[in-house]
Protein backbone atom coordinates (compact mmCIF):
# COMPACT_ATOMS: atom_id res chain seq x y z
CA UNK A 1 0.00 0.00 0.00
CA UNK A 2 2.88 2.35 0.18
CA UNK A 3 3.09 3.04 -3.42
CA UNK A 4 0.00 5.28 -3.67
CA UNK A 5 -0.84 8.07 -5.62
CA UNK A 6 -1.43 10.32 -2.85
CA UNK A 7 1.36 9.31 -0.90
CA UNK A 8 3.38 10.49 -4.17
CA UNK A 9 1.81 14.04 -4.70
CA UNK A 10 2.67 15.02 -1.81
CA UNK A 11 5.23 13.66 0.29
CA UNK A 12 6.62 14.56 3.53
CA UNK A 13 9.03 12.31 4.49
CA UNK A 14 7.67 10.43 7.04
CA UNK A 15 5.12 9.20 4.61
CA UNK A 16 6.16 5.50 4.35
CA UNK A 17 6.37 4.95 7.53
CA UNK A 18 2.64 6.35 7.95
CA UNK A 19 1.76 3.55 5.55
CA UNK A 20 3.54 0.95 7.21
CA UNK A 21 1.68 0.43 10.55
CA UNK A 22 -1.49 -0.33 8.86
CA UNK A 23 -0.10 -2.60 6.86
CA UNK A 24 2.44 -4.37 8.91
CA UNK A 25 1.71 -8.15 8.62
CA UNK A 26 3.69 -10.16 10.98
CA UNK A 27 6.09 -12.44 9.28
CA UNK A 28 5.88 -16.34 9.82
CA UNK A 29 8.59 -17.48 10.79
CA UNK A 30 11.24 -18.63 8.48
CA UNK A 31 11.76 -22.15 8.03
CA UNK A 32 14.63 -23.75 9.18
CA UNK A 33 17.76 -23.81 6.67
CA UNK A 34 19.33 -26.84 8.01
CA UNK A 35 16.83 -29.56 8.72
CA UNK A 36 17.71 -31.38 12.05
CA UNK A 37 16.12 -35.15 12.69
CA UNK A 38 13.09 -32.97 14.51
CA UNK A 39 12.94 -29.42 12.89
CA UNK A 40 12.42 -26.71 16.03
CA UNK A 41 8.48 -25.97 15.10
CA UNK A 42 7.72 -29.88 14.73
CA UNK A 43 9.83 -30.19 18.25
CA UNK A 44 7.68 -27.43 19.64
CA UNK A 45 4.27 -29.14 18.13
CA UNK A 46 5.37 -32.34 19.66
CA UNK A 47 5.84 -30.98 22.81
CA UNK A 48 2.44 -28.64 22.79
CA UNK A 49 0.78 -32.21 22.02
CA UNK A 50 2.29 -33.91 24.49
CA UNK A 51 1.29 -30.99 26.69
CA UNK A 52 -2.56 -31.44 26.14
CA UNK A 53 -2.27 -34.92 26.22
CA UNK A 54 -0.07 -36.50 29.03
CA UNK A 55 -2.54 -34.96 31.77
CA UNK A 56 -5.62 -36.45 30.86
CA UNK A 57 -3.40 -40.12 30.10
CA UNK A 58 -2.27 -39.82 33.21
CA UNK A 59 -5.98 -39.19 35.05
CA UNK A 60 -7.53 -41.86 33.59
CA UNK A 61 -4.69 -44.28 34.13
CA UNK A 62 -4.83 -42.97 38.11
CA UNK A 63 -8.57 -43.81 38.19
CA UNK A 64 -9.20 -46.90 36.48
CA UNK A 65 -5.87 -48.06 39.09
CA UNK A 66 -7.83 -47.00 41.97
CA UNK A 67 -10.79 -48.70 40.68
CA UNK A 68 -9.33 -51.59 40.54
CA UNK A 69 -7.49 -51.51 43.76
CA UNK A 70 -11.19 -50.56 45.16
CA UNK A 71 -12.99 -53.28 43.47
CA UNK A 72 -10.74 -56.47 43.58
CA UNK A 73 -12.01 -58.07 46.15
CA UNK A 74 -14.18 -60.80 45.73
CA UNK A 75 -17.31 -59.67 47.70
CA UNK A 76 -17.15 -56.39 45.91
CA UNK A 77 -20.48 -55.63 44.25
CA UNK A 78 -19.22 -54.08 41.36
CA UNK A 79 -16.75 -55.35 38.90
CA UNK A 80 -12.94 -54.51 38.37
CA UNK A 81 -12.21 -52.97 35.20
CA UNK A 82 -10.12 -56.26 34.67
CA UNK A 83 -13.02 -58.05 34.99
CA UNK A 84 -15.06 -55.91 33.09
CA UNK A 85 -12.86 -56.17 30.37
CA UNK A 86 -12.78 -60.25 30.03
CA UNK A 87 -16.86 -60.56 30.85
CA UNK A 88 -17.85 -58.02 27.54
CA UNK A 89 -14.95 -59.19 25.43
CA UNK A 90 -17.18 -60.91 23.24
CA UNK A 91 -19.69 -57.30 22.94
CA UNK A 92 -16.01 -55.48 22.82
CA UNK A 93 -15.03 -57.56 19.81
CA UNK A 94 -17.95 -57.85 17.54
CA UNK A 95 -19.61 -54.27 17.79
CA UNK A 96 -21.80 -55.72 15.06
CA UNK A 97 -23.40 -58.37 15.54
CA UNK A 98 -27.25 -59.49 14.93
CA UNK A 99 -28.60 -62.57 16.60
CA UNK A 100 -32.19 -60.80 15.59
CA UNK A 101 -34.75 -59.49 17.93
CA UNK A 102 -32.81 -56.99 20.74
CA UNK A 103 -30.17 -59.36 20.63
CA UNK A 104 -27.72 -56.77 18.75
CA UNK A 105 -23.91 -55.62 19.02
CA UNK A 106 -23.73 -52.49 21.05
CA UNK A 107 -22.49 -50.57 17.63
CA UNK A 108 -26.44 -51.47 16.08
CA UNK A 109 -27.86 -50.37 19.80
CA UNK A 110 -25.83 -47.26 19.40
CA UNK A 111 -26.93 -47.01 16.03
CA UNK A 112 -30.60 -47.36 17.11
CA UNK A 113 -30.14 -44.32 19.26
CA UNK A 114 -27.99 -41.78 17.54
CA UNK A 115 -30.94 -42.48 14.41
CA UNK A 116 -33.50 -41.09 16.89
CA UNK A 117 -31.83 -38.08 18.11
CA UNK A 118 -30.61 -37.43 14.75
CA UNK A 119 -34.51 -36.78 13.50
CA UNK A 120 -35.89 -35.75 16.94
CA UNK A 121 -32.23 -33.05 17.07
CA UNK A 122 -32.96 -31.91 13.28
CA UNK A 123 -36.51 -31.60 13.64
CA UNK A 124 -35.60 -28.90 16.72
CA UNK A 125 -32.73 -27.36 15.61
CA UNK A 126 -35.04 -26.31 12.49
CA UNK A 127 -38.14 -25.38 14.30
CA UNK A 128 -36.21 -23.94 17.32
CA UNK A 129 -33.88 -21.74 15.36
CA UNK A 130 -37.10 -20.26 13.17
CA UNK A 131 -39.46 -19.86 16.58
CA UNK A 132 -36.08 -18.52 18.08
CA UNK A 133 -35.76 -15.48 15.07
CA UNK A 134 -39.80 -15.05 15.78
CA UNK A 135 -39.55 -14.42 19.31
CA UNK A 136 -35.73 -12.03 18.45
CA UNK A 137 -37.01 -10.14 15.66
CA UNK A 138 -40.84 -9.19 17.30
CA UNK A 139 -41.86 -7.99 20.25
CA UNK A 140 -45.22 -9.05 20.29
CA UNK A 141 -44.06 -12.49 19.34
CA UNK A 142 -41.76 -12.69 22.23
CA UNK A 143 -44.53 -11.10 24.50
CA UNK A 144 -46.97 -13.78 23.82
CA UNK A 145 -44.69 -16.47 23.25
CA UNK A 146 -42.01 -16.33 26.10
CA UNK A 147 -43.60 -16.95 28.63
CA UNK A 148 -45.38 -19.77 27.01
CA UNK A 149 -41.67 -21.44 26.50
CA UNK A 150 -40.30 -20.61 30.28
CA UNK A 151 -42.57 -22.79 31.58
CA UNK A 152 -42.57 -25.50 28.95
CA UNK A 153 -38.42 -25.53 29.31
CA UNK A 154 -38.86 -26.54 32.94
CA UNK A 155 -40.48 -30.03 32.28
CA UNK A 156 -38.15 -32.83 32.69
CA UNK A 157 -37.98 -34.63 29.02
CA UNK A 158 -39.22 -38.08 30.44
CA UNK A 159 -42.58 -36.34 31.52
CA UNK A 160 -43.16 -35.98 27.99
CA UNK A 161 -43.45 -39.70 27.38
CA UNK A 162 -46.67 -40.61 28.90
CA UNK A 163 -48.19 -37.81 26.81
CA UNK A 164 -46.42 -38.71 23.58
CA UNK A 165 -47.22 -42.47 23.96
CA UNK A 166 -50.71 -41.27 24.08
CA UNK A 167 -50.87 -39.57 21.30
CA UNK A 168 -48.70 -41.07 18.91
CA UNK A 169 -49.79 -44.56 20.33
CA UNK A 170 -45.90 -46.14 18.97
CA UNK A 171 -42.11 -46.08 21.11
CA UNK A 172 -40.52 -44.82 18.09
CA UNK A 173 -41.81 -41.16 17.14
CA UNK A 174 -42.96 -40.87 20.97
CA UNK A 175 -39.02 -40.83 21.49
CA UNK A 176 -38.13 -39.00 19.10
CA UNK A 177 -40.59 -36.13 20.25
CA UNK A 178 -39.10 -36.47 23.74
CA UNK A 179 -35.45 -35.72 22.08
CA UNK A 180 -37.20 -32.70 20.32
CA UNK A 181 -39.07 -31.26 23.12
CA UNK A 182 -35.96 -31.85 25.09
CA UNK A 183 -33.21 -29.82 22.68
CA UNK A 184 -35.76 -26.91 21.16
CA UNK A 185 -35.52 -24.84 24.26
CA UNK A 186 -31.94 -23.48 24.07
CA UNK A 187 -32.09 -23.50 20.91
CA UNK A 188 -34.96 -21.06 20.43
CA UNK A 189 -33.82 -18.69 23.72
CA UNK A 190 -30.21 -18.77 22.62
CA UNK A 191 -31.43 -17.51 19.10
CA UNK A 192 -33.81 -14.97 20.37
CA UNK A 193 -31.10 -13.56 21.96
CA UNK A 194 -28.54 -13.61 19.57
CA UNK A 195 -31.32 -11.91 17.35
CA UNK A 196 -31.66 -9.38 19.79
CA UNK A 197 -28.27 -8.93 20.01
CA UNK A 198 -27.49 -7.67 16.49
CA UNK A 199 -25.79 -4.37 16.66
CA UNK A 200 -27.59 -1.48 15.31
CA UNK A 201 -24.57 -1.06 12.94
CA UNK A 202 -25.39 -4.20 11.02
CA UNK A 203 -29.11 -3.23 10.61
CA UNK A 204 -28.01 0.76 9.43
CA UNK A 205 -26.17 -1.47 6.79
CA UNK A 206 -29.12 -3.13 5.68
CA UNK A 207 -30.99 -0.39 5.93
CA UNK A 208 -28.75 1.16 3.55
CA UNK A 209 -28.56 -1.59 1.09
CA UNK A 210 -32.26 -1.89 0.90
CA UNK A 211 -31.92 -5.99 2.00
CA UNK A 212 -35.34 -7.08 1.76
CA UNK A 213 -36.73 -9.49 4.69
CA UNK A 214 -35.35 -12.52 3.40
CA UNK A 215 -31.76 -10.86 2.37
CA UNK A 216 -31.80 -9.61 6.12
CA UNK A 217 -32.74 -13.02 6.96
CA UNK A 218 -29.80 -14.85 5.82
CA UNK A 219 -27.23 -12.70 4.94
CA UNK A 220 -27.42 -10.71 8.23
CA UNK A 221 -29.78 -11.79 11.00
CA UNK A 222 -28.30 -15.55 10.95
CA UNK A 223 -24.84 -14.65 10.34
CA UNK A 224 -25.18 -12.52 13.06
CA UNK A 225 -26.88 -14.56 15.11
CA UNK A 226 -24.83 -17.89 14.30
CA UNK A 227 -22.16 -18.00 17.26
CA UNK A 228 -25.71 -17.68 19.58
CA UNK A 229 -27.57 -20.26 17.39
CA UNK A 230 -24.25 -22.53 17.93
CA UNK A 231 -24.25 -22.17 21.50
CA UNK A 232 -27.99 -23.40 21.69
CA UNK A 233 -27.54 -26.14 19.54
CA UNK A 234 -24.27 -26.94 21.42
CA UNK A 235 -26.47 -27.44 25.01
CA UNK A 236 -29.22 -29.43 22.55
CA UNK A 237 -27.40 -31.81 21.47
CA UNK A 238 -25.83 -32.55 25.01
CA UNK A 239 -29.67 -32.62 26.49
CA UNK A 240 -30.58 -34.87 23.70
CA UNK A 241 -28.26 -37.67 24.09
CA UNK A 242 -29.44 -37.63 28.37
CA UNK A 243 -32.50 -37.68 27.37
CA UNK A 244 -32.40 -40.24 24.67
CA UNK A 245 -30.67 -43.11 27.46
CA UNK A 246 -33.84 -42.58 29.69
CA UNK A 247 -36.62 -42.49 27.27
CA UNK A 248 -35.50 -45.64 25.63
CA UNK A 249 -35.31 -47.38 28.81
CA UNK A 250 -38.79 -47.12 29.40
CA UNK A 251 -39.80 -47.42 25.36
CA UNK A 252 -37.62 -50.63 24.76
CA UNK A 253 -37.06 -52.42 21.43
CA UNK A 254 -32.95 -51.67 20.11
CA UNK A 255 -31.16 -48.54 21.67
CA UNK A 256 -28.43 -47.86 24.01
CA UNK A 257 -30.47 -46.97 27.00
CA UNK A 258 -32.84 -50.09 27.06
CA UNK A 259 -29.64 -52.24 26.60
CA UNK A 260 -28.70 -50.71 30.09
CA UNK A 261 -31.67 -51.51 31.56
CA UNK A 262 -32.08 -54.86 29.65
CA UNK A 263 -28.45 -55.91 31.31
CA UNK A 264 -29.44 -54.48 34.53
CA UNK A 265 -32.52 -56.65 35.15
CA UNK A 266 -30.88 -59.85 33.91
CA UNK A 267 -27.49 -58.80 36.35
CA UNK A 268 -24.66 -58.43 33.73
CA UNK A 269 -23.41 -55.29 35.51
CA UNK A 270 -19.80 -55.82 33.24
CA UNK A 271 -22.16 -54.64 30.31
CA UNK A 272 -23.69 -52.08 31.99
CA UNK A 273 -20.37 -50.47 32.65
CA UNK A 274 -19.24 -50.69 28.85
CA UNK A 275 -22.30 -49.44 27.92
CA UNK A 276 -21.89 -46.19 30.15
CA UNK A 277 -18.35 -45.69 28.64
CA UNK A 278 -19.92 -45.88 25.04
CA UNK A 279 -22.58 -43.31 25.84
CA UNK A 280 -20.19 -41.15 27.28
CA UNK A 281 -18.03 -41.13 24.07
CA UNK A 282 -20.65 -40.91 21.95
CA UNK A 283 -21.92 -37.78 23.67
CA UNK A 284 -18.40 -36.55 23.83
CA UNK A 285 -18.19 -36.95 20.03
CA UNK A 286 -21.82 -35.34 19.18
CA UNK A 287 -20.38 -32.40 21.47
CA UNK A 288 -17.07 -31.70 19.86
CA UNK A 289 -18.93 -32.26 16.29
CA UNK A 290 -21.67 -29.53 16.48
CA UNK A 291 -18.48 -27.45 18.24
CA UNK A 292 -16.44 -27.99 14.64
CA UNK A 293 -19.86 -27.66 12.71
CA UNK A 294 -20.23 -24.68 14.63
CA UNK A 295 -16.10 -22.89 13.96
CA UNK A 296 -16.36 -23.90 10.18
CA UNK A 297 -20.07 -22.19 9.81
CA UNK A 298 -19.20 -18.93 11.76
CA UNK A 299 -15.53 -18.76 10.23
CA UNK A 300 -13.86 -18.92 13.61
CA UNK A 301 -16.07 -16.16 15.96
CA UNK A 302 -18.18 -18.78 17.96
CA UNK A 303 -15.86 -20.66 20.29
CA UNK A 304 -15.20 -24.45 19.82
CA UNK B 1 -38.68 23.45 -5.68
CA UNK B 2 -34.97 24.14 -4.97
CA UNK B 3 -32.12 24.48 -7.37
CA UNK B 4 -29.28 22.77 -5.34
CA UNK B 5 -28.59 18.89 -5.44
CA UNK B 6 -29.47 18.35 -1.63
CA UNK B 7 -30.88 21.01 0.71
CA UNK B 8 -31.83 20.53 4.02
CA UNK B 9 -34.56 22.82 5.07
CA UNK B 10 -35.72 23.59 8.76
CA UNK B 11 -34.67 20.37 10.35
CA UNK B 12 -35.50 19.89 14.07
CA UNK B 13 -34.87 16.95 16.20
CA UNK B 14 -35.92 16.02 19.23
CA UNK B 15 -35.68 12.53 20.92
CA UNK B 16 -38.54 11.59 23.85
CA UNK B 17 -38.04 9.36 26.09
CA UNK B 18 -40.97 8.88 28.23
CA UNK B 19 -41.65 12.43 29.66
CA UNK B 20 -38.48 13.74 28.83
CA UNK B 21 -38.13 15.81 25.73
CA UNK B 22 -34.27 16.51 24.32
CA UNK B 23 -34.03 18.86 21.85
CA UNK B 24 -30.68 18.11 19.68
CA UNK B 25 -31.13 19.79 16.32
CA UNK B 26 -33.09 22.98 15.77
CA UNK B 27 -33.96 24.85 12.17
CA UNK B 28 -30.54 23.21 10.53
CA UNK B 29 -31.23 24.49 7.07
CA UNK B 30 -28.39 23.99 4.20
CA UNK B 31 -27.82 23.57 0.49
CA UNK B 32 -25.22 21.70 -1.03
CA UNK B 33 -24.53 21.45 -4.86
CA UNK B 34 -23.45 18.85 -6.99
CA UNK B 35 -19.84 17.83 -6.41
CA UNK B 36 -19.65 19.58 -3.32
CA UNK B 37 -17.35 18.85 -0.17
CA UNK B 38 -18.95 20.01 3.02
CA UNK B 39 -17.57 19.51 6.42
CA UNK B 40 -19.36 19.57 9.59
CA UNK B 41 -18.18 20.60 13.11
CA UNK B 42 -18.79 20.91 16.19
CA UNK B 43 -18.01 19.20 19.82
CA UNK B 44 -18.99 16.41 20.71
CA UNK B 45 -22.74 15.61 20.89
CA UNK B 46 -23.76 18.75 19.40
CA UNK B 47 -26.26 16.79 17.14
CA UNK B 48 -23.66 15.76 14.13
CA UNK B 49 -24.39 12.13 13.96
CA UNK B 50 -28.13 12.74 14.18
CA UNK B 51 -28.01 14.97 11.34
CA UNK B 52 -26.18 13.04 9.14
CA UNK B 53 -28.55 10.09 10.02
CA UNK B 54 -31.50 12.65 9.14
CA UNK B 55 -30.00 12.69 5.47
CA UNK B 56 -29.04 8.83 5.37
CA UNK B 57 -32.49 8.49 6.02
CA UNK B 58 -32.08 6.52 9.01
CA UNK B 59 -33.29 8.85 11.31
CA UNK B 60 -36.27 10.95 10.83
CA UNK B 61 -36.58 14.51 11.36
CA UNK B 62 -39.35 15.64 14.17
CA UNK B 63 -39.72 18.73 11.66
CA UNK B 64 -38.38 19.91 8.26
CA UNK B 65 -37.78 18.38 5.12
CA UNK B 66 -34.09 16.95 3.31
CA UNK B 67 -34.39 16.86 -0.14
CA UNK B 68 -32.29 15.04 -2.90
CA UNK B 69 -32.47 16.59 -6.36
CA UNK B 70 -35.95 17.84 -5.63
CA UNK B 71 -36.92 14.49 -3.92
CA UNK B 72 -37.75 14.14 -0.27
CA UNK B 73 -35.79 12.01 1.54
CA UNK B 74 -38.03 9.27 3.48
CA UNK B 75 -35.72 5.87 4.17
CA UNK B 76 -32.64 5.11 3.71
CA UNK B 77 -31.04 3.72 0.27
CA UNK B 78 -27.55 3.11 -1.15
CA UNK B 79 -27.77 6.61 -3.38
CA UNK B 80 -26.72 8.25 0.43
CA UNK B 81 -23.89 6.12 1.29
CA UNK B 82 -22.88 6.04 4.45
CA UNK B 83 -19.48 5.69 5.84
CA UNK B 84 -20.32 4.76 9.77
CA UNK B 85 -17.85 5.85 12.81
CA UNK B 86 -16.93 2.31 13.64
CA UNK B 87 -16.31 1.34 10.13
CA UNK B 88 -19.58 -1.30 10.70
CA UNK B 89 -18.09 -4.18 8.50
CA UNK B 90 -19.56 -7.26 8.92
CA UNK B 91 -17.33 -9.80 10.66
CA UNK B 92 -17.99 -12.93 9.07
CA UNK B 93 -17.26 -11.66 5.22
CA UNK B 94 -13.71 -10.70 3.82
CA UNK B 95 -13.47 -7.04 2.76
CA UNK B 96 -14.34 -8.30 -0.82
CA UNK B 97 -17.24 -9.83 0.00
CA UNK B 98 -18.02 -6.67 1.86
CA UNK B 99 -18.25 -4.49 -0.58
CA UNK B 100 -19.75 -7.05 -3.16
CA UNK B 101 -22.62 -7.41 -0.73
CA UNK B 102 -23.43 -3.88 -1.34
CA UNK B 103 -22.50 -4.49 -5.40
CA UNK B 104 -24.39 -7.27 -5.78
CA UNK B 105 -27.26 -5.55 -4.00
CA UNK B 106 -27.56 -2.10 -6.01
CA UNK B 107 -26.70 -3.62 -9.64
CA UNK B 108 -27.61 -6.97 -9.44
CA UNK B 109 -29.86 -6.25 -11.88
CA UNK B 110 -27.90 -3.55 -14.39
CA UNK B 111 -24.46 -5.19 -14.32
CA UNK B 112 -23.22 -8.65 -15.23
CA UNK B 113 -21.60 -10.97 -12.64
CA UNK B 114 -18.11 -10.47 -14.04
CA UNK B 115 -19.02 -6.71 -14.19
CA UNK B 116 -20.14 -6.50 -10.65
CA UNK B 117 -16.18 -8.65 -9.58
CA UNK B 118 -14.88 -5.99 -12.21
CA UNK B 119 -16.55 -3.03 -9.98
CA UNK B 120 -15.69 -4.20 -6.50
CA UNK B 121 -12.47 -5.04 -7.47
CA UNK B 122 -12.02 -1.85 -8.93
CA UNK B 123 -13.55 0.12 -5.77
CA UNK B 124 -11.16 -2.02 -3.11
CA UNK B 125 -7.92 -0.45 -5.79
CA UNK B 126 -9.30 2.80 -4.85
CA UNK B 127 -8.59 2.45 -1.39
CA UNK B 128 -5.18 0.72 -2.29
CA UNK B 129 -7.10 -3.05 -0.01
CA UNK B 130 -6.39 -5.23 -3.08
CA UNK B 131 -4.21 -6.73 -1.37
CA UNK B 132 -6.60 -7.59 1.46
CA UNK B 133 -9.10 -8.47 -0.32
CA UNK B 134 -9.58 -11.59 1.28
CA UNK B 135 -8.70 -10.98 5.07
CA UNK B 136 -11.83 -10.44 7.40
CA UNK B 137 -12.13 -7.43 9.53
CA UNK B 138 -10.45 -8.63 12.41
CA UNK B 139 -7.25 -9.07 10.74
CA UNK B 140 -7.08 -6.01 9.48
CA UNK B 141 -5.71 -2.83 11.05
CA UNK B 142 -8.24 0.24 12.18
CA UNK B 143 -7.42 2.24 9.15
CA UNK B 144 -8.08 -0.76 6.28
CA UNK B 145 -11.43 -1.47 7.94
CA UNK B 146 -12.46 2.54 7.48
CA UNK B 147 -10.77 1.91 4.25
CA UNK B 148 -13.31 -0.87 3.39
CA UNK B 149 -15.69 0.72 4.63
CA UNK B 150 -15.26 3.66 2.05
CA UNK B 151 -14.53 1.47 -0.66
CA UNK B 152 -18.09 -0.14 0.40
CA UNK B 153 -19.91 3.12 -0.02
CA UNK B 154 -18.09 3.84 -2.89
CA UNK B 155 -19.42 1.06 -4.35
CA UNK B 156 -23.02 1.63 -4.13
CA UNK B 157 -21.83 5.29 -6.54
CA UNK B 158 -23.94 6.88 -3.97
CA UNK B 159 -25.25 10.44 -5.18
CA UNK B 160 -23.94 11.92 -1.85
CA UNK B 161 -21.81 10.09 -0.09
CA UNK B 162 -22.16 10.33 4.08
CA UNK B 163 -18.95 10.41 6.67
CA UNK B 164 -19.14 10.12 9.90
CA UNK B 165 -16.01 10.88 11.34
CA UNK B 166 -14.15 8.61 9.26
CA UNK B 167 -10.96 8.88 10.73
CA UNK B 168 -11.92 9.60 14.20
CA UNK B 169 -10.52 6.66 15.52
CA UNK B 170 -7.02 6.74 13.71
CA UNK B 171 -3.92 7.99 14.65
CA UNK B 172 -2.92 10.57 13.37
CA UNK B 173 -0.28 9.44 10.68
CA UNK B 174 -2.27 7.24 9.47
CA UNK B 175 -5.03 9.70 9.27
CA UNK B 176 -3.25 11.74 6.99
CA UNK B 177 -3.14 9.26 4.81
CA UNK B 178 -6.38 8.69 4.42
CA UNK B 179 -7.51 12.45 4.14
CA UNK B 180 -5.22 12.63 1.10
CA UNK B 181 -6.75 9.03 -0.78
CA UNK B 182 -10.21 10.91 -0.12
CA UNK B 183 -9.09 14.44 -1.47
CA UNK B 184 -7.75 12.25 -4.53
CA UNK B 185 -10.65 9.86 -4.62
CA UNK B 186 -13.02 12.97 -4.73
CA UNK B 187 -11.25 14.69 -7.25
CA UNK B 188 -11.24 11.78 -9.37
CA UNK B 189 -14.98 10.96 -8.99
CA UNK B 190 -16.47 14.65 -8.08
CA UNK B 191 -18.78 13.15 -5.49
CA UNK B 192 -20.58 15.12 -3.21
CA UNK B 193 -19.84 14.85 0.24
CA UNK B 194 -20.88 15.19 3.84
CA UNK B 195 -18.21 14.72 6.33
CA UNK B 196 -18.04 14.62 10.25
CA UNK B 197 -15.47 15.78 11.68
CA UNK B 198 -14.24 17.37 14.86
CA UNK B 199 -10.66 17.72 13.54
CA UNK B 200 -10.22 21.75 12.16
CA UNK B 201 -7.29 21.07 9.65
CA UNK B 202 -9.29 18.17 8.22
CA UNK B 203 -12.19 20.10 7.91
CA UNK B 204 -9.92 23.30 6.27
CA UNK B 205 -7.97 20.68 3.90
CA UNK B 206 -11.07 18.79 2.65
CA UNK B 207 -14.04 21.14 2.27
CA UNK B 208 -14.85 23.30 -0.07
CA UNK B 209 -17.61 24.88 2.83
CA UNK B 210 -17.24 23.92 6.94
CA UNK B 211 -20.55 24.19 8.89
CA UNK B 212 -19.58 25.00 12.10
CA UNK B 213 -22.55 23.68 14.76
CA UNK B 214 -23.11 25.46 17.77
CA UNK B 215 -23.00 23.75 21.28
CA UNK B 216 -26.21 21.43 21.87
CA UNK B 217 -29.02 21.19 23.55
CA UNK B 218 -30.72 22.60 20.48
CA UNK B 219 -27.92 23.17 18.55
CA UNK B 220 -27.93 24.93 15.05
CA UNK B 221 -25.61 26.16 12.74
CA UNK B 222 -23.69 28.50 13.65
CA UNK B 223 -21.97 29.72 10.48
CA UNK B 224 -20.59 28.72 7.54
CA UNK B 225 -16.98 29.48 6.32
CA UNK B 226 -16.05 29.06 2.33
CA UNK B 227 -12.52 27.73 1.87
CA UNK B 228 -11.61 29.30 -0.81
CA UNK B 229 -8.30 27.12 -1.66
CA UNK B 230 -7.23 25.82 -5.26
CA UNK B 231 -7.22 21.92 -5.58
CA UNK B 232 -5.79 19.88 -5.72
CA UNK B 233 -4.43 20.96 -2.20
CA UNK B 234 -1.20 20.01 -0.90
CA UNK B 235 -0.94 19.56 2.72
CA UNK B 236 2.72 20.90 3.04
CA UNK B 237 1.89 23.89 1.01
CA UNK B 238 -0.86 24.65 2.60
CA UNK B 239 0.67 25.33 6.15
CA UNK B 240 2.27 28.59 5.50
CA UNK B 241 -1.07 29.43 2.68
CA UNK B 242 -2.79 32.82 3.64
CA UNK B 243 -6.48 31.18 3.22
CA UNK B 244 -5.86 28.05 4.86
CA UNK B 245 -4.33 29.90 8.24
CA UNK B 246 -7.47 32.24 8.53
CA UNK B 247 -9.77 29.42 7.46
CA UNK B 248 -8.17 27.52 10.32
CA UNK B 249 -8.17 30.48 12.77
CA UNK B 250 -11.89 31.22 12.10
CA UNK B 251 -12.72 27.49 12.91
CA UNK B 252 -11.27 27.48 15.86
CA UNK B 253 -12.21 30.86 16.97
CA UNK B 254 -15.48 29.64 16.43
CA UNK B 255 -15.40 26.44 18.51
CA UNK B 256 -12.60 27.84 21.52
CA UNK B 257 -14.12 30.74 21.65
CA UNK B 258 -17.60 31.63 20.76
CA UNK B 259 -18.73 27.82 21.15
CA UNK B 260 -16.32 26.68 23.82
CA UNK B 261 -17.35 23.10 24.99
CA UNK B 262 -18.99 23.48 28.25
CA UNK B 263 -18.49 19.87 30.05
CA UNK B 264 -21.98 18.73 31.00
CA UNK B 265 -21.52 18.02 34.72
N1 LIG C 1 -31.50 7.41 19.55
C1 LIG C 1 -31.35 8.41 20.44
N2 LIG C 1 -32.20 8.52 21.47
C2 LIG C 1 -32.06 9.53 22.37
N3 LIG C 1 -31.12 10.49 22.31
C3 LIG C 1 -30.24 10.43 21.29
C4 LIG C 1 -30.31 9.39 20.30
N4 LIG C 1 -29.31 9.61 19.41
C5 LIG C 1 -28.65 10.69 19.82
N5 LIG C 1 -29.22 11.21 20.95
C6 LIG C 1 -28.77 12.41 21.65
O1 LIG C 1 -28.56 13.41 20.70
C7 LIG C 1 -27.43 14.18 21.05
C8 LIG C 1 -26.50 14.28 19.87
O2 LIG C 1 -25.93 13.04 19.59
P1 LIG C 1 -24.99 12.83 18.33
O3 LIG C 1 -25.75 13.24 17.12
O4 LIG C 1 -24.51 11.44 18.38
O5 LIG C 1 -23.81 13.84 18.60
P2 LIG C 1 -22.40 13.99 17.86
O6 LIG C 1 -22.37 13.04 16.72
O7 LIG C 1 -22.33 15.41 17.45
O8 LIG C 1 -21.35 13.70 18.88
C9 LIG C 1 -26.79 13.54 22.26
O9 LIG C 1 -27.12 14.32 23.39
C10 LIG C 1 -27.45 12.20 22.35
O10 LIG C 1 -27.64 11.85 23.69
MG1 LIG D 1 -21.15 11.29 16.37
Amino acid sequence: MTPTAAATSNVTQLKPQAAAPTATVVPLPAPAAKKPFFSPRAKTRMMEWGATVIPPLLTTAVLLILWEVLCSSPTSSLPAPSKVVSDTWELIANPFYDNGGNDKGLGWQLYASLKRVALGYALAAIVGIGLGALVGASTWAMRGLDPVFQVLRTIPPLAWLPLSLAAFRDGEPSAIFVIFITAIWPVIINTAVGIRNIPQDYKNVAQVLRLNPIEYFHKIMLPAAAPYIFTGLRIGIGLSWLAIVAAEMLIGGVGIGFFIWDAWNSSRISDIILALIYVGAVGFVLDRIVALIAVAVTRGTANA
Amino acid sequence: MSKAFLTIEHVDKSFTRGAMTNEVLTDISLSVNQGEFISIIGHSGCGKSTLLNIVAGLTQATKGVVFLEGKVVDEPGPERAVVFQNHSLLPWLTCYENVSLAVDKVFGRTKSKAERHDWVMHKLKLVNMEHAKDRRPSEISGGMKQRIGIARALAMQPKVLLLDEPFGALDALTRTHLQDQVMQIQAELNNTVLMITHDVDEAVLLSDRIVMMTNGPSARIGEILDVDLPRPRKRLELVSDRTYIAARAAVLKFLYERHKFVEAA
